[in-house]
């Protein structure tokens, strides 16, 4: 059983870094804004949301579990949020979204 | 591991640090300060201090990011360029940097257990915290007790700046109405059209007031404390006044209140310290206060705890209330 627990948190913990890292790749490699943001929200959604069941089956039933749960519920929340935010004022600021492989360009307004 | 971690945490600070002496983006400067300051907080926390990162995450990420906002809506987002004397600037900078590189030559080597640190007051405090306070963090048995007289001076220091920022910003110009309601009408300053981030922000800013408190009322046994609490039920009124404008965080949060959170809960704290000398001891001893010396000094730490938090979160709030409305006047 100890083993078993071990082995999914590790799986999940591995599988959190490597969501992570694709994000950090995409984040520097995109052509543009939105699809950077595109690869980053990886991070916080699969990379973080992993990583925290990793954690959780690690501490088991305890008030340490409740604690990151909490934590994994506000990150899914607020991580959203901050991305349309982002997208938000991006597009405010006179980005055009481009699914092109083009950089930004500013139009003015 | 930890060795590795620090090493890995405190590159990432100097490649922070650096890109922000680069930058000429003042907004970008502000972004990477925030990173530089949850970066330090890490390292607190990895070196066994959660209350120092606490402080450092909830003020540097978080609260002075928003003052340094709104002090650039005033200004320009550039950085104006200073191009003379930068060879006497770079060779004071260079002579104070080997300086301090020289002094930690003699510092003991990390984690070294016979360090002057672990050898001086320390055991003494970790030894007796059960006997005279009994309260399981001896950070917060420290702090609030045993230098009772260094907190204070803290939040006299918090107090003083306050009263300094409000003096400089809040100048009405004109007579302008106070609380600055401006014509009716007018489009209030927040995300008010934006339905997801406010309905978002308003879901969070119940929770972090809860989690204030819980930092606050909790410091006793876990990280926490008057100064994380502040800053924490501080940033909730901020999140606050950003998604539903300034106006309305005013009118549950007036700025008479703010004040006399400022000035109650320094006040609170020199009543404390004032009220051991009336019973019969000196000056911040708790052990009067209650029916025994133990049960006094939690009576004693419960109620500086909360001075300092309504000073914190007095001073936090009117600095950026006189920023906001500095912005709109």
């Amino acid at each position: 059983m100890e083993l078993v627990l071990d082995l999914v948190s590790w799986v999940l913990l591995s599988a959190g870094g490597v969501f992570v890292l694709i994000g950090g790749i995409g984040a520097l490699r995109m052509p543009n804004l939105y699809t950077r943001m595109h690869a980053a929200s990886v991070t916080d959604t699969m990379g973080a949301g992993l990583v925290l069941l990793g954690v959780m089956v690690q501490a088991g039933l305890s008030l340490a579990t409740i604690k990151l749960a909490a934590i994994l519920l506000f990150l899914m929340i607020t991580s959203p949020t901050a991305s349309y935010a982002l997208a938000n004022a991006a597009l405010l600021a006179g980005i055009k979204p481009n699914a092109g492989h083009a950089a930004d360009e500013v139009t003015e307004p | 591991m930890t060795v590795v971690f620090g090493i890995f945490l405190l590159t990432l600070l100097v490649i922070t640090a650096a890109a922000i002496v680069r930058t000429q983006n003042l907004f970008v400067a502000v972004m990477l300060l925030g990173i530089f300051s949850l970066l330090i907080a890490v390292n607190f926390f990895i070196l066994d201090a959660a209350d120092v990162a606490l402080t450092e995450a909830a003020v540097g990420a978080g609260i002075s990011t928003v003052l340094f906002l709104g002090a650039l809506a005033l200004t320009s987002e550039r950085e104006r360029l200073g191009t003379r004397h930068r060879w006497l600037s770079l060779s004071v900078v260079a002579s104070a940097a080997l300086v301090v590189l020289y002094a930690t030559f003699d510092k003991p080597r990390f984690g070294d257990p016979s360090a002057p640190v672990h050898q001086h007051v320390a055991p003494w405090y970790l030894e007796n915290t059960p006997a005279y306070i009994d309260i399981p963090n001896v950070v917060t048995a420290v702090l609030g007790s045993f230098r009772g007289y260094d907190t204070l001076g803290e939040v006299f220091v918090v107090f003083t700046a306050g009263i300094g920022v409000l003096f400089l910003l809040s100048v009405r110009r004109g007579g302008a109405a106070p609380g600055g309601t401006g014509a009716p009408g007018t489009p209030g300053i927040g995300l008010r059209e934006h339905v997801i981030p406010r309905v978002v922000g308003r879901l969070l800013v119940p929770f972090i007031l809860l989690f204030g408190l819980y930092v606050q009322f909790h410091g006793e046994y876990g990280p926490g404390g008057g100064f994380q609490a502040g800053a924490l039920i501080a940033a909730g009124f901020i999140l606050y006044a950003l998604v539903e404008g300034e106006e309305r965080t005013l009118a549950a949060l007036p700025q008479s209140w703010l004040l006399a959170l400022m000035v109650g809960g320094a006040l609170l704290y020199g009543a404390v310290g004032l009220a051991g000398i009336v019973l019969g001891s000196t000056f911040l001893d708790y052990s009067v206060l209650g029916a025994n010396p133990v049960s006094g000094q939690q009576i004693g730490i419960i109620l500086i705890e909360a001075g300092v938090g309504m000073t914190v979160t007095g001073v936090l709030l009117a600095i950026f209330h006189a920023f906001a409305s500095r912005g709109r006047a």
